[in-house]
């Protein structure tokens, strides 16, 4: 037990002795994006770390609403890059993030059908019908909330099948064909081009959705999360956003 | 005399460090419920208790978790006793394919169902085509990975049971002209009777906190699919008071259906 203790003691030190270290950008960072960026962001992280080999990005992917409980809740995590504005006004009204929020890409929504459209989706009036299998995200997830504005700018009421707990099980549905169509954004069927085809919603019903991101206030590792954001922001990160699908803001 | 003194004293004191580590072993299961409970809106509970999202989803958990309980005992006794009494080769990896749904993430479990049961999967497609029904983002289909996910609890203990069971009772009782049907009847089943009433308590239980499968295979739709965990799963992003409401009736129904038929039944294990 004494050598544990021990064992104990020396890591505390050392970590501390990490910790002080000073300005070096180095470590684990952890960075919770909405589950729209997976693709985005994991591109992001291999260019990231080949530039930085000390770095380790983690993604903590999911739906923003969800991102965001976890953070009000005090789980750690050195950057918030959210699918819409609303989440992250909340972590920002809460004192959570550090400077200011930064919108750094926008997205639109696209209509997502399996490969062959086997129920002959044409456009949102579609979701109106009742034998079709009509899968949104859930009211409270971004893409939720912009699918249910579009559908209303458009006059539908949808016939819901399932409520996804974010765009990217929604997807998943729709490619293995168990869904006829859902509301996704463009660059979600980008990325499952191949088993998902998308159909463009006219403009006057789509709904724009801007991207913003922020350093925590209790970020453990605050100096990598600034690095990182400017990263996000800068050309280079802008160019791999263009190529999976986001428009720069 | 001198080693009886000496034991009792050993059992009178108990060893301190078993003490200390087993009290942090039950802080890990009570703090949580501690944490849930001090964020309960007991003013407005019965408001949000009485709201159609809580009422829909405790209604579906019960019918369907009790189904999955019934379609159980239907199919998975016969299972446990084929495993426990038929000599068939590749036995094991039945015992093994059984306990699988327990140790896989549900999520898993779910995405096999789809693939399986979904109306492209492998049975679902003619299933459908067959019967015109349709599994995934249905009630039945909750149903499904509620059973899929629980019955090996049932199908576990009761093979066990079986399994240790001395089958001379059933010998003798057959050879003193008792049909097979009797035998089963008024032999094998009071004598597995406890680890049965285990098996259907731990299944049902499962099935009524089942989320991942559930999820994954059947969606989540407000008064269909959408059980009482998949409600809070959603509540929690959006509506926290609904979300800790819901958390507190699973609490509730769970802990008094553990706890009443702990005094009821588990009294003989």
């Amino acid at each position: 037990m004494n050598s544990a203790a021990r064992l104990l003691v020396a890591t505390f030190v050392l970590g501390a002795v990490t910790a002080c270290s000073g300005s070096s950008v180095e470590g684990e960072l952890l960075v919770s994006a909405a589950a729209s960026l997976t693709d985005a962001f994991a591109g992001m992280e291999s260019a990231f770390e080949d530039a930085n080999p000390d770095f380790d990005v983690v993604l903590n992917l999911g739906s923003s609403s969800a991102l965001r409980e976890q953070i009000l809740e005090g789980a750690p995590a050195d950057v918030f890059a959210s699918a819409n504005s609303s989440n992250m006004d909340q972590v920002a009204e809460a004192g959570e993030i550090s400077g200011e929020a930064k919108i750094f890409a926008t997205n639109s929504l696209q209509i997502a059908v399996p490969t062959g459209n086997p129920a002959e989706v044409t456009s949102l009036e579609d979701f109106a019908r009742e034998e079709l299998l009509i899968g949104l995200c859930a009211e409270d997830v971004p893409c939720g909330d912009l699918g249910r504005q579009a559908l209303a700018k458009a006059g539908v009421i949808p016939s819901i099948d399932t409520n996804e707990p974010d765009v990217r099980a929604l997807l998943t549905k729709i490619e293995a064909g168990e869904l006829d169509a859902g509301i996704t954004y463009v660059t979600d069927v980008l990325s499952a081009s191949g088993s998902v085809e998308g159909l463009e919603i006219p403009v006057e019903m789509n709904i724009v959705a801007e991207y913003p991101i922020a350093t925590l206030a209790g970020a453990p590792n605050p100096d990598a999360a600034v690095v990182w954001v400017e990263f996000v922001l800068s050309e280079k990160g802008q160019a791999i956003l263009t190529s999976y699908g986001f428009r720069s803001p | 005399m001198k080693a009886d003194g000496s034991l009792g004293q050993r059992t009178r004191r108990p060893p301190v460090l078993l003490v200390v580590l087993g009290s942090i072993g039950l802080a890990m299961f009570v703090v949580p419920f501690v944490g849930l409970l001090a964020r309960v809106p007991w003013s407005d509970l019965p408001a949000v208790l009485a709201s159609d999202v809580v009422t829909d989803a405790l209604r579906l958990s019960m019918v369907t978790s009790l189904m999955a309980t019934a379609i159980a005992v239907v199919v998975g006794i016969p299972l446990a006793w084929m495993m426990a009494r038929l000599d068939f080769r590749g036995r094991p990896l039945v015992r093994g394919l059984v306990t699988l749904p327990l140790v896989l993430p549900p999520v898993v479990g779910g995405a096999a169902l789809l693939f399986a049961l979904g109306r492209r999967g492998l049975v679902g497609e003619s299933l459908e085509q067959a019967t015109g029904l349709l599994l995934p983002f249905s009630t039945w289909g909750v149903v499904v990975a509620n059973t899929f996910v629980a019955m090996p609890f049932l199908v576990i203990t009761v093979e066990g049971a079986l399994r240790n069971l001395d089958q001379r009772y059933e010998g003798a009782a057959a050879s003193l002209g008792a049909s097979r049907w009797t035998v089963l009847r008024r032999v094998t089943l009071p004598m597995i009777g406890p680890s049965l009433v285990a098996g259907l308590v731990l299944t049902w239980a499962r099935a009524f906190g089942e989320f991942g499968a559930t999820i994954t295979f059947a969606g989540n739709l407000q008064g269909r699919t959408q059980t009482l965990p998949l409600a809070v799963f959603v509540a929690l992003e959006s509506d926290r008071d609904t979300a800790v409401a819901l958390s507190l009736v699973m609490v509730v129904v769970s802990l008094a259906v553990l706890v009443g038929l702990r005094e009821r039944w588990w009294k003989a294990l």
